[in-house]
């Protein structure tokens, strides 16, 4: 279908398209079982100027927005949904900034982000404050010099890997969610350290760790926007971000479909190409259906927060939500369609069906944004939009 | 520096098909790229610019359209480029090629370095940048496949020969071709592509080369090519039966007979 997407629109999507068949592709099954996190990868695309894609030109960016994210993030996940979160969660690090930054901070951080020089990252989730994202024990103390920060944080996409972080902690304890702020912690300050690297079930190239601070002391500088106001700009941030989600999700699917129809055009049974049986020609509709289907609501939900529009929480929950459950879906399929050799590692289906599982997980699960959105429904009384 | 990289845009297959009445190659239809070993090229001249400072400019020989392959080199970090493009350029060989390259780069001297790719995949003779350094008159290196150092108006390079490799410094200004063990090409980067679609790419035909036309193309050339074909293919299998062990002696006979052992 076309999107009617501007000329660079295109040149981006295409670009990425060709880095990730030029340089993933050849090496995912091995980025995978090993664990490792795609530094090489990570170079290519900032050499191709894909980090400075979501970043303003003031900044040494090419001033796209959420859509432009979307098209890199989708076109690297069709091969690779490990290496497209780790290029994402870049961009997630810094919205922030983005938004709530000072010129000067602005200009600290952004000019590296853009050329790919640092990596940075998002931190909010704790052991005991996940989908209850307001009860977070981490804590900013103000002190002389600026802000102590001590606590942990969990399941940090590109922990240890990226060096600029923005944390969610508490400036003040007594106000729980509304003592929150957000702050910038560079890696090598004293008292921030890594903890363990998780093993994850999917996107496994990708380095989730616990951030660990004790007695980390961060200049007054790094704090973000007001203090007290952290809860409210992150919740503001994942409500931008999300379409990305689920542009990782119709990359997973794109890839899934493509993958199947490969594999049912190929493999012959009783005689023909099982592409041919009515049973295997309904599923891979179905897939196409919900893969294009995913795609626009995604564009559209990317489109809409691109045009500046404050109330995007529902569109772009949905956008994630359809598209992530699609994904599980549509890759759960493409491992029925390709049967026994779709369940082996040799292909890639296996791989795209346990990359999908976070994408109903992580940046909101399905289950809470499904409540945000039935929270604006009674809002509305049963009026349509 | 000053570097000038010599392209040639190709078929993007083998799996080209002739035609038989011109004995040349059918390209409509077939997507062009850079001749493969030309983005080497590309990469080490932007390399050196990197290191060094100084400009890359990519030139080539071709049709109208050849203008593209200049172009992705300028999105992959080459400065400039210059299309050679003239009817009279049509049929050249590989002295002819080289002539009109030759021409060009003196007209964009000066300069400090070539690099060419070590041969096309379509013509794969390896020719043109030895010929064209020899009219230029530039020291010249082949199969490089790797640059040790540029320094004091001279470059050492190491260049791969069957047994192994030699270390060769040669002054400057020299040529050289370059193998693909020499670096990974980048791909193109976003700014690239957009400089490359403002970039304003002369073209220069016989007139601006002050060339006379007939010392290049086809008239210029010193051969021709009479006929192009796909060999044949033969197969000659004598199958051989009976039990293993009379095959087996049915073998070695043969094999005796044919004096092979």
């Amino acid at each position: 279908m076309d999107y009617f997407l501007t000329e660079q629109q295109k040149t981006i999507k295409g670009l990425a398209r060709r880095i990730a068949e030029e340089r993933i592709l050849p090496i995912r099954t091995e980025l995978d079982e090993k664990e490792e996190f795609p530094w090489n990868i990570m170079k290519d695309l900032a050499d191709a100027d894909m980090f400075r894609v979501f970043v303003p030109e003031a900044y040494e960016g090419l001033g796209g927005g959420c859509l432009e994210l979307c098209l890199v993030t989708e076109e690297l996940s069709r091969i690779c949904s490990g290496v497209a979160v780790s290029y994402a969660a870049s961009a997630l690090g810094v919205m922030t900034v983005m938004e709530y930054g000072t010129e000067e901070q602005k200009k600290k951080f952004l000019p590296d982000i853009a050329s790919g020089k640092k990596l940075g990252a998002f931190a909010i989730t704790e052991p005991m404050a996940g989908s209850d994202a307001g009860n977070i024990k981490t804590t900013a103390e103000k002190v002389a010099g600026g802000y102590l920060l001590n606590g942990t944080k969990q399941f940090i996409t590109n922990g240890g890997e990226a060096e600029i972080y923005t944390i969610i902690a508490l400036t003040d304890k007594n106000k729980g969610a509304r003592g929150a702020s957000a702050i910038i912690v560079e890696k090598g300050t004293p008292g921030f350290t890594f903890g363990k690297k998780e093993k994850k079930m999917g996107i496994r190239s990708s380095a989730t760790r616990e951030l660990v601070f004790k007695n980390c002391l961060v200049p007054e500088g790094n704090l973000l926007g007001k203090p007290g106001l952290g809860f409210v700009q992150a919740m503001r941030l994942f409500d931008r971000s999300r379409p990305g989600i689920g542009a990782q999700a119709v990359g997973l699917a794109q890839g899934a479909l493509e993958a199947a129809v490969d594999y049912a055009q190929e493999r012959v049974q009783f005689d023909q190409p099982i592409i041919t049986q009515p049973v295997v020609q309904q599923m891979l509709a179905d897939m196409a259906i919900q893969t294009e289907a995913a795609r626009a609501l995604v564009y559209a939900a990317a489109r809409y927060v691109d045009s500046g529009a404050k109330d995007v929480t529902e569109p772009s929950a949905m956008a994630k939500v359809f598209a992530s459950d699609a994904a599980m879906k549509v890759t759960v399929d493409a491992v029925q369609i390709c049967g026994g050799a779709g369940y082996m590692r040799d292909y890639p289906v296996e791989k795209m069906m346990r990359d999908a599982k976070i994408l109903q997980i992580y940046e909101g699960t399905n289950q809470i944004l499904r409540n945000a959105i039935a929270v604006n429904l009674r809002k509305r009384k049963g009026r349509t939009a | 520096m000053n570097i000038i990289v010599c392209l040639k845009q190709v078929p993007g297959t083998t799996a080209v098909k002739i035609d038989p009445q011109t004995n040349t190659l059918v390209r409509q239809g077939i997507e062009s790229i850079i001749n493969p070993f030309d983005t080497y090229a590309v990469e080490e001249a932007v390399r050196i610019k990197e290191k060094h400072g100084g400009k890359v400019t990519v030139i080539t020989m071709g049709p109208p359209q050849a203008e593209t392959a200049l172009r992705e080199a300028i999105s992959r970090g080459a400065d400039e480029a210059v299309l050679l493009t003239d009817r009279a350029f049509g049929g050249a060989d590989t002295w002819a090629t080289a002539r009109t390259l030759a021409q060009a780069i003196l007209k964009l001297t000066p300069y400090d370095l070539i690099i060419c790719g070590r041969q096309t995949i379509d013509g794969d003779t390896g020719q043109v940048g030895p010929e064209m350094a020899e009219m230029l008159g530039v020291p010249f290196i082949a199969y490089v496949s790797q640059i040790e150092e540029i320094s004091n108006n001279k470059i050492r390079v190491r260049r791969m020969i069957e047994e192994g490799h030699e270390v060769i410094e040669a002054d400057l200004p020299a040529a050289i071709t370059v193998s693909k063990e020499i670096n990974l090409p980048r791909l193109p980067s976003l700014r690239g592509i957009s400089r490359s679609r403002s970039a304003k790419i002369p073209a220069w035909g016989a007139a601006e080369l002050g060339i006379d036309p007939a010392t290049v193309g086809l008239s210029g050339s010193s051969t021709q090519v009479i006929k192009i074909f796909f060999p044949q293919r033969v197969s000659q299998a004598e199958m051989l039966t009976g039990s293993p062990e009379s095959q087996a002696e049915k073998l070695v006979e043969k094999l005796k007979g044919a004096s092979l052992i």
